[in-house]
């Protein structure tokens, strides 16, 4: 056998028996893969099961506590994430580490800069750029602000940050989260030019259809532990998802038929603007009756937000009226709006749905704090908080160490159960859902589904409102379609289908509904 | 370090090594001393970065051709050499308490409230006028010096509290808006007091300017033993200050309003607080606590009203605050070492020949090192556990 040869069955990459523990808490246990040169290793995992803990150890970001990394089969050892771009390492976190002020090709250097007579050279750095761009398809110009791009673009220069860096190995965590389907396209392209010329790349994902699609091997985490690889040629998307959450996971949502009662919720010619005053609700009107979930499809920016929130009573309408349980809400705010037992998981969980800095105790009370069994009068009953925080954090299986620590320790998903466990344990009349399962993987989307239903069971009027056509099928009762600011069209969800929206969701002829036996929905898009 | 076990390479993580790894508590130390060490870092962070001061100021005085270790002897025995030493630092750290607390309460709602300096004048005005009514001279003293106190927390509500409406209705951000009105503030007590046409405050009959004094029954008295010094209850005062902060903090609805606020005023409004409500609300409270530490020494230490007495009490408060971290029982720690290295200077003028000035600068240095404490963190290598997360520690809970 040639020495080359020999080379190349030697993985790039090797972790070995990693274990990593904070206090109190181990992240990662155990933890073998290897990657080889030339290929996509999927790391697949449902959001905590310890898939960024583990790069940052291979990054490293973090020292493991016990356990070591191979590169070409050296053991290394990575003070800092300087040591592992030197062994080759690359790393396009899921949020970018760009500066939006700065050009591309300043972001590019940025901590590796050429310098010429002490000034910078950006001139090299430019053509440097340049080739990078043609050679792998990742168009963008050298140029232009970070802030002007979008999110692709930003991307793209992501991944010249780490190719300009010679990075044979990229670590690429949760690349598709934030781009669009076409978006998706492109990266994978890109992806595959990348692989052809002999990179190796990890790819963090929990959407199962994407490990289908590109990957040469995959290794599934759980809580912390490889629980087993798969190969991607034979395995299935189910087989995939139970492997992740450790059961056999529903993408069907089971619920029997919606049994509407009377409207809880009627709008009527509403009209809201933005917060530059551009009317984005117009000529709005829609009833929703108790025991249905009203899905509202729609390409984002077509309204949603602003109508969710002028719902909510956290933004004034300007015209037309909101009725919720027989009570005009438009004079109100959020907190008389939230008496009248309106429930509101918000679309921004970071701006509006979670405090980072407090506790998941103190999460779980911040629009009834105010009320018993929380306070008495002006003091707060710190023993029915923390009553409450446990009795929560198990019914709505939010994983985290405690109730006492801050919000901002947990992964996106957990985050997003506190949310849904502080509005749906409380009884509703009415309850807002806008975007709830976005970024989270199957196993919480599964679980979020259900305690919708379930509220819609219990007599609740649902308003959900999502980007995600798969969601708004498999959930709603009825389904209306918003574009440009207004309900379009209200059909039954057996009038349904995904061409359908679709059409009309841009705007097009109303094409009736389908004809065919109903849709099957086969898998929820994570 | 000795767990890294199956690292068949030595581990290069002696203390020579370069590398932020001294970050992570858990390479650090063993698991086990890991929680030890944590609960303890704040304090140590604070021994090493007075450590730090007093080296870089001993330094400078060697600069100065003057002996560091004569000139902190001579510091630290005026400030805490004897009983009466003892009883002037707690009096010169008195006024710093209250004014600290007003500035670390405007900080849990996200506001700075430079305007302190401002309100607790405001506070001495409103308490120095009450004291010379007339009525309040003829009430027993238990009244009289309620109402002082109560002027004075007036004054300082009315005049913090009036920033907080200019936010909340205009927008107008508070630091700018107090900063010019402590300037009004500060003008308008010289003229009240100082004016001799029309004779407003002054007190004609003295040669030293300064208001009229306020009645007898209206003084706060001193502490036992604290006549020669002046130290009066105001420090009582100041330490309820700190528990009324701790409580309304850990205990009450508002409490919870104001931290909301102050960590997230977009999900505060979604949860149906009024975050323009709680900004007036936080500011019109620490213009009180102000105002009543300047009342307290207005009615406890002086008398009446002398301008310039209560000059930059609350620049101060606000070092003292970020020294305390606007923790409201740390305050009182910091506000004492503030006062007692102030209180402690002239000795070490006398006695070392150094220029006061560089009590300052040791008084700056602390600051400096306690605010970038990332700096001393990293030389002496101390985890960073003050329960502010830098990373997501909890992603990967493993059950």
């Amino acid at each position: 056998m040639s020495e080359s040869a020999l080379k190349d069955q030697t993985p790039v990459l090797e972790v070995i028996d990693v274990t990593k523990r904070f206090p109190g808490v181990v992240a990662n246990a155990d933890v073998n893969m290897e990657l080889h040169r030339g290929q996509i290793h999927c790391l697949l995992g449902e959001n905590g099961a310890g898939k960024s803990t583990l790069m940052n150890v291979v990054f490293g970001l973090y020292q493991p506590t016990e356990g070591q990394i191979r590169v070409h089969g050296v053991p290394m050892r990575f003070d800092s994430s300087r040591d592992a771009i030197a062994a080759g390492i690359g790393m396009v976190h899921q949020h970018f580490q760009l500066i939006p002020v700065l050009t591309v090709a300043e972001n590019v250097i940025l901590g590796d800069e050429l310098t010429r007579h002490g000034t910078l050279d950006l001139d090299a750095a430019r053509t440097r750029i340049n080739e990078l761009s043609t050679s792998y398809g990742l168009s963008v110009d050298p140029d232009a602000l970070v802030g002007d791009l979008s999110v692709g673009a930003q991307q793209r220069v992501e991944l010249i940050k780490a190719l300009y860096r010679d990075a044979e190995i990229l670590i690429l965590d949760e690349p598709t989260a934030v781009l669009t389907p076409r978006e998706v396209d492109e990266f994978f392209a890109v992806i595959a030019s990348l692989v052809g010329d002999g990179k190796s790349i990890i790819f963090i994902t929990h959407k199962l259809r994407e490990v289908l699609a590109v990957a040469d091997q995959v290794t599934v985490l759980r809580r912390g532990r490889v629980v087993g690889s798969a190969d991607p040629d034979t395995t299935t998307t189910a087989e995939l998802a139970e492997l992740m959450v450790g059961r056999e996971v529903s993408f069907v949502v089971d619920k029997a038929p919606a049994t509407p009662g009377d409207v809880v919720l009627a709008v009527d010619n509403l009209g809201v603007t933005d917060n530059r005053g551009v009317v984005t609700v117009a000529r709005c009107s829609f009833d929703v009756r108790a025991g249905e979930i009203y899905g509202i499809a729609g390409v984002e920016g077509n309204g949603q937000r602003e109508l969710v929130e002028a719902l909510a009573g956290m933004r004034p309408a300007t015209t037309g009226t909101i009725t919720i349980a027989d009570t005009d809400i438009r004079k109100t705010g959020p907190r008389q709006v939230e008496r009248l037992g309106v429930g509101h998981v918000p679309e921004d969980r970071n701006k509006h749905g979670v405090v980072g800095a407090l506790t998941i105790t103190e999460n779980l009370v911040l629009n009834s704090y105010n009320r018993k069994p929380f306070a008495n009068g002006w003091i707060m009953n710190r023993g029915a908080m923390a009553e409450q925080a446990c009795r929560l954090v198990d019914t709505y299986d939010v994983r985290t160490p405690g109730t006492e620590v801050p919000a901002s320790t947990l992964s996106g998903g957990n985050q997003q159960k506190v949310v849904v466990a502080r509005e749906l344990s409380r009884d509703l009349k009415l309850l807002i859902v806008a975007q709830p399962t976005r970024g989270l993987d199957v196993g919480s989307i599964e679980f979020i589904h259900s305690q919708i239903v379930a509220k819609r069971d219990q007599g609740a009027a649902v308003v959900l409102v999502s980007a995600e056509l798969d969601e708004i099928l498999s959930v709603s009762d009825r389904i209306g379609v918003l574009y440009r600011g207004k309900i379009l069209t209200s059909m039954p969800r057996r009038e349904a289908s995904r061409e359908r929206l679709g059409i009309l969701m841009a705007g097009g002829e109303d094409p009736g509904p389908p004809t065919g036996p109903e849709e099957q929905i086969q898998e929820i898009p994570a | 370090m000795n767990r890294l076990g199956p690292l068949d390479d030595p581990a290069p993580g002696g203390p020579d090594t370069e590398g932020p790894s001294g970050d992570d508590p858990v390479t650090m130390s063993p698991q086990g001393l890991g929680r030890r060490w944590a609960s303890l870092t704040p304090l140590l962070v604070l021994a090493y970065a007075l450590l730090c001061a007093v080296l870089i100021g001993g330094i400078v005085m060697l600069l100065t051709g003057a002996n560091p270790l004569a000139a902190y002897g001579a510091l630290v025995r005026g400030a805490v050499g004897s009983p009466a030493r003892i009883a002037a630092s707690l009096a010169r750290s008195t006024p710093f308490i209250g004014a600290s607390i007003a500035i670390a309460f405007a900080f849990k709602a996200g506001l700075f409230n430079i305007g302190v300096e401002g309100q607790l004048l405001i506070g001495a005005l409103f308490a120095g006028w009450a004291g010379t009514w007339d009525w309040v001279g003829a009430m027993p003293a238990i009244i009289a010096i309620s109402v002082v106190l109560v002027m004075g927390a007036l004054g300082g509500a009315l005049y913090g509290g009036f920033p907080g409406y200019l936010k909340a209705k205009t927008g107008a951000h508070e630091v700018i808006v107090t900063i010019m009105l402590n300037t009004i503030a500060l003008r308008l007590l010289e003229w009240l007091v100082l004016s001799r046409d029309p004779v407003i405050l002054l007190d004609t009959s003295s040669s030293v300017p300064h208001s009229r004094p306020i009645a007898d029954v209206a003084r706060l008295p001193f502490l036992p033993g604290g006549a020669s010094t002046r130290l009066h209850w105001g420090l009582a005062l100041g330490v309820v200050m700190c528990a009324a902060m701790w409580f309304i903090m850990q205990r009450t609805t508002t409490g919870f309003e104001i931290k909301t606020v102050g960590l997230n005023p977009s999900a505060a409004t979604y949860a149906g607080m009024s975050v323009p409500g709680t900004w007036i609300l936080v500011m019109a409270v620490s213009g009180a606590f102000a105002g009543l530490a300047g009342a307290a020494e207005v009615s406890g230490a002086v008398g009446f009203i002398q301008p310039g007495v209560f000059r930059n009490i609350g620049f101060d408060s606000i070092a003292i605050a970020l020294l305390a971290r606007a923790n409201p029982w740390a305050v009182i720690p910091a506000a004492i070492l503030w006062g007692s290295l102030l209180s402690g200077a002239p000795l070490m003028q006398l006695q070392a020949d150094l220029s006061i000035d560089l009590v300052r600068i040791v008084q700056a240095l602390i600051l400096l090192f306690v605010a970038a404490d990332l700096i001393v963190r990293r030389v002496f290598r101390i985890g960073d556990d003050d329960g502010e997360p830098r990373t997501a520690l909890a992603t990967g809970w493993g059950g």
